[in-house]
């Protein structure tokens, strides 16, 4: 079963996540911030991650950069999610290596289905 | 004639006709000789140097004649001058003579005399003549200066010791005037009257002659012909036919002033002496000495002041002297002179206004020059000179100023043909020869336009023949534009200080320009600013809200894709659509509140109110809640009644926030809140305290800011609800509105972060 690391500091959002990922059957394990998120890749390596950008302490974008940095975490798919709707930060993330960019509120539906695309390639 | 002189008969009109009077014949004569001699040619210019010469020579005749006849009379007839004043000594009549007193109006009158003889010598037409308008160069003046005085000195040298000889030695009842060709008569000497009477008669008519021509030339030039060409007529004639005019009216004004003259002698000739003659028409000329000396040295005298002060001294003369002179020769009623006009006393003509002792000449002159003088500078000061007159002023008595010389007065074009034209009709072609002399004649050159010089020449030569005034006319005809006369200068001038003022204001409105564009450039650069500012706040208005939704949006899709999920799990996520709804309605709110206060539209209902009541009722309201945290919460409220002016739904909405934010960052573990109301001088001071990390000083303001969430040590702790980061700097808005201010300070008892609300007391009235 997949593992998929949940990263927001919004608890509802969290909540919302790991019960959608849940329901799609994966495993989830949730981090509240940048720091977190990086000691969870560590302790128990992640199939996905959905990771918001506006994190307190280190951002979305420096977790983001340091996995990327990193030769085990350097094809970890992510998906990217920001409550910013603007095209650059998009831009950014994508060109910093993310695999997708999730605006909020999402569609679930859509959510899980990219969650599911990007494990099957991988899985394939 | 000279032998039998001084017996042979006096001419009168009395007993024989006037033709039969040598005198009128005098006068013909010499009218013929001035007429052939003084306007013999066209060309005959205002001046005259080969008469100039003649008068010259006539005059170092005159004066050597004179001085032999006082060499004979002093070194032949006596024994040198102590012998003469020896012999006058001996005689007390004589001696009695010599006095000051003697002299006719006493000091008075000497001195009244020499101001006389002073003006004369500047202001008889004769000497305005020789002195000013036939002087070729000013420079003359400078020897004229020294010279001219000597002379007088070298021809006065004999005056008194000839008189003394001629009252020692001549029969009583000889005119004095005649002493000169008396006394050497008398002695036998035959050759030197001869002499005398010669170098008298040259300077007899040198003057007439002389006279004759000044007034003659300022007749036709000053007042005739500037009247003539005002008629069209006399500008289309032929040819030369304008100098024919011109020296018909000059032989004329001849004719007629010799005639003048003759007339005067006539009539008046018994009544008043040579010399008295000469004092009359002194004191008469001497009214133009004012205007002159004034005009010199004043500038501030105008036209207006001359006209009226030679009026009023020619008439006072006229009246002092020249009507009593009518009376003594029988003319007039010599009542006029014993009783006064009509008996009134004050107004004897010898005795004006009372004045009395004086002789004749001295009192004229102090009436005349009081009018005179009076009128001119009184006139003057309440009348401006015009520009024109001002530049006159200027030209004519800076003229040694080599500025000045050969300044041009033209500002109009005209081409050389036209001038050659002009002179040619006017002057005749020698004229044009000598104007023209170094230009030679071609068609081209005729279209070319004339040289300032050049064209001041021709009005120089035109002036010479027909006088500066109808000179100016002349050269107007021809040339296109105006004459710069003063006027034009000063327009000019005017027309070089507008446009330098216009420059100034332009160059003023380039710097307002500059400053406008400078204050446009930093507005466009605020604008700018606040626009980054309002894509940020949208930017962070639009983080805020999606916040909320997200967690929304997502529990309602999975409840509503959820058909089978467990009750208690459905109504959590209910709960967290409810819970989350209400936060966005609040931020919401929070945000129309934000844009009230920065819009200025908040709409406050402040009215006096008891504070400690408002900060009661907040504890009370947010007591429960943050007893369900676990927070600490006291307070103390050291006054009652608190009275200030406010609003109490927004004092309250600011108390909370404040309590609020202080449960977010009180300390993890034993989290307190501290409330104090306090005085503080006239105002009062509501602070609120946390037991957490406090904010370091460079956070202190920045935690106003909209949307600042605190970072770091600031931070919320785990499991703690954040702000939306609008409560503070709203909470900020509204105690600035109610007039008191909102700060953070460090906790003075609990060690974490201060927030202090000061608002000012009530006026008593208020309360």
């Amino acid at each position: 079963m997949a593992n998929i690391l949940v990263v927001d500091d919004e608890p509802n959002i969290v909540l919302s996540l790991e019960f959608l990922m849940e329901q799609a059957g994966y495993k989830v394990t949730t981090a509240e911030d940048g720091e977190q998120a990086l000691a969870c890749v560590e302790s128990t390596p992640p199939d996905l991650i959905l990771l918001d950008i506006s994190l307190p302490g280190i951002s979305g974008f420096d977790v983001l950069e340091q996995l990327r940095a990193q030769a085990a975490t350097e094809r970890l798919p992510i998906i990217m999610l920001t409550a910013h709707g603007r095209e650059v930060e998009r831009e950014k993330g994508m060109a910093m290596g993310a695999d997708d960019y999730v605006t909020k509120p999402f569609s679930t539906q859509a959510l899980v289905e990219k969650v599911r695309q990007l494990i099957g390639e991988e899985a394939s | 004639m000279l032998i039998n002189y001084p017996n042979s008969p006096d001419a009168s009109l009395a007993n024989e006709g006037f033709w039969l009077d040598k005198s009128l014949w005098v006068a013909l004569v010499l009218a013929v000789f001035i007429i052939l001699f003084g306007t013999r040619h066209l060309d005959a210019s205002e001046r005259h140097e080969g008469m100039v010469a003649a008068i010259a020579l006539e005059s170092l005749v005159k004066l050597v004649a004179f001085m032999s006849v006082g060499v004979f009379v002093v070194f032949v007839l006596f024994a040198g001058l102590q012998d003469l004043f020896q012999q006058v000594a001996l005689s007390p009549d004589l001696a009695d003579t010599l006095r000051l007193d003697q002299v006719p109006g006493g000091t008075t009158g000497w001195v009244g005399m020499l101001i006389l003889a002073f003006l004369a010598f500047l202001t008889l037409p004769r000497q305005f003549q020789v002195l000013v308008v036939e002087n070729v160069d000013e420079h003359h003046l400078t020897r004229a200066s020294w010279l001219f005085p000597l002379y007088l000195l070298l021809i006065n040298l004999f005056v008194v010791p000839i008189a003394l000889a001629g009252l020692l030695l001549g029969d009583v009842a000889d005119d004095p005037d005649s002493f000169v060709l008396t006394l050497p008569l008398s002695a036998g000497a035959e050759g030197l009257p001869l002499f005398v009477f010669i170098g008298g008669l040259s300077a007899a008519t040198g003057m007439v002659i002389v006279e004759t021509i000044a007034l003659s030339t300022m007749v036709s030039n000053q007042l005739i012909m500037p009247l003539l060409l005002r008629f069209r007529f006399l500008h289309a004639s032929q040819p030369g036919q304008l100098a024919g005019w011109l020296l018909g009216i000059r032989r004329v004004a001849i004719v007629l002033l010799l005639l003048l003259g003759y007339l005067y002698h006539a009539l008046m000739g018994d009544a008043y002496s040579l010399v008295t003659i000469g004092l009359v028409s002194f004191a008469g000329v001497a009214q133009f000495a004012p205007a002159l000396l004034i005009g010199l040295y004043w500038r501030g005298a105008s036209r207006l002041g001359a006209m009226l002060g030679l009026i009023a001294g020619f008439g006072v003369w006229g009246y002092t002297l020249l009507l009593p002179g009518f009376a003594q020769s029988g003319w007039w009623d010599m009542a006029l002179i014993e009783q006064g006009p009509w008996g009134i006393e004050w107004l004897k003509p010898y005795a004006l206004f009372g004045l009395q002792g004086w002789d004749i000449y001295t009192h004229a002159l102090l009436w005349s020059m009081l009018a005179n003088v009076g009128l001119l500078v009184g006139a003057s000061l309440f009348s401006r000179p015009t520009p024109l007159e001002q530049t006159q002023a200027a030209l004519f008595t800076e003229a040694m100023h080599p500025n000045l010389q050969g300044t041009t007065l033209w500002r109009g074009q005209t081409t050389q043909g036209e001038l050659r034209d002009l002179l040619a009709r006017y002057l005749g072609a020698a004229a044009n020869q000598r104007v023209f002399a170094d230009i030679a004649e071609s068609q081209d050159a005729a279209d070319q336009i004339a040289s300032h010089a050049l064209v001041t020449r021709a009005e120089q030569a035109l002036a010479g023949s027909l006088g500066s005034a109808s000179a100016r006319v002349l050269i107007n005809s021809v040339v296109r534009g105006e004459a710069l006369d003063l006027e034009g200068l000063l327009s000019i001038l005017d027309t070089t200080s507008q446009t330098l003022e216009y420059n100034r204001r332009l160059e003023q409105k380039s710097d307002e320009l500059a400053r406008i564009g400078e204050e446009l450039r930093s507005a466009n650069e605020r604008l700018r600013e606040l626009d980054r500012l309002k894509d940020e706040f949208v930017a962070m208005v639009s983080h805020e809200l999606r916040t909320p939704l997200t967690s929304i949006r997502a529990f309602a899709e999975i409840l509503r894709d959820g058909d089978n999920l467990p009750e208690h799990k459905r109504q959590h996520f209910l709960g967290v659509i409810v819970h989350e709804s209400q936060r966005l309605s609040r931020l919401i709110e929070e945000i129309l509140d934000l844009a009230r206060l920065e819009s200025g539209r908040l709409t406050l209902d402040p009215k006096p109110l008891d504070l400690a009541q408002v900060a009661q009722r907040s504890v009370d309201a947010i007591s429960r809640l943050q007893e369900n945290r676990g927070i600490a919460l006291d307070s103390a409220i050291d006054v009652e009644p608190a009275i200030i002016i406010g609003d109490e739904d927004r004092l309250e909405q600011v108390i909370i926030n404040l309590l609020d934010n202080a449960g977010k960052f009180a300390d993890t573990d034993q989290p307190k809140v501290r409330l104090r109301l306090y005085r503080h001088k006239r105002h009062y001071r509501l602070s609120v305290e946390d037991n957490g990390k406090g904010i370091s000083e460079d956070e202190r303001e920045r935690v106003f800011e909209k949307f600042h969430q605190i970072q770091e040590q600031g931070e919320v702790p785990r499991g703690r609800p954040k702000g939306s980061g609008l409560g503070l700097p709203i909470s900020r808005g509204i105690v600035a509105h109610l007039g008191g201010r909102l700060w953070v300070e460090d906790a003075p008892n609990l060690g974490g972060a201060c927030l202090i609300m000061e608002l000012p007391e009530a006026p008593e009235q208020a309360q």
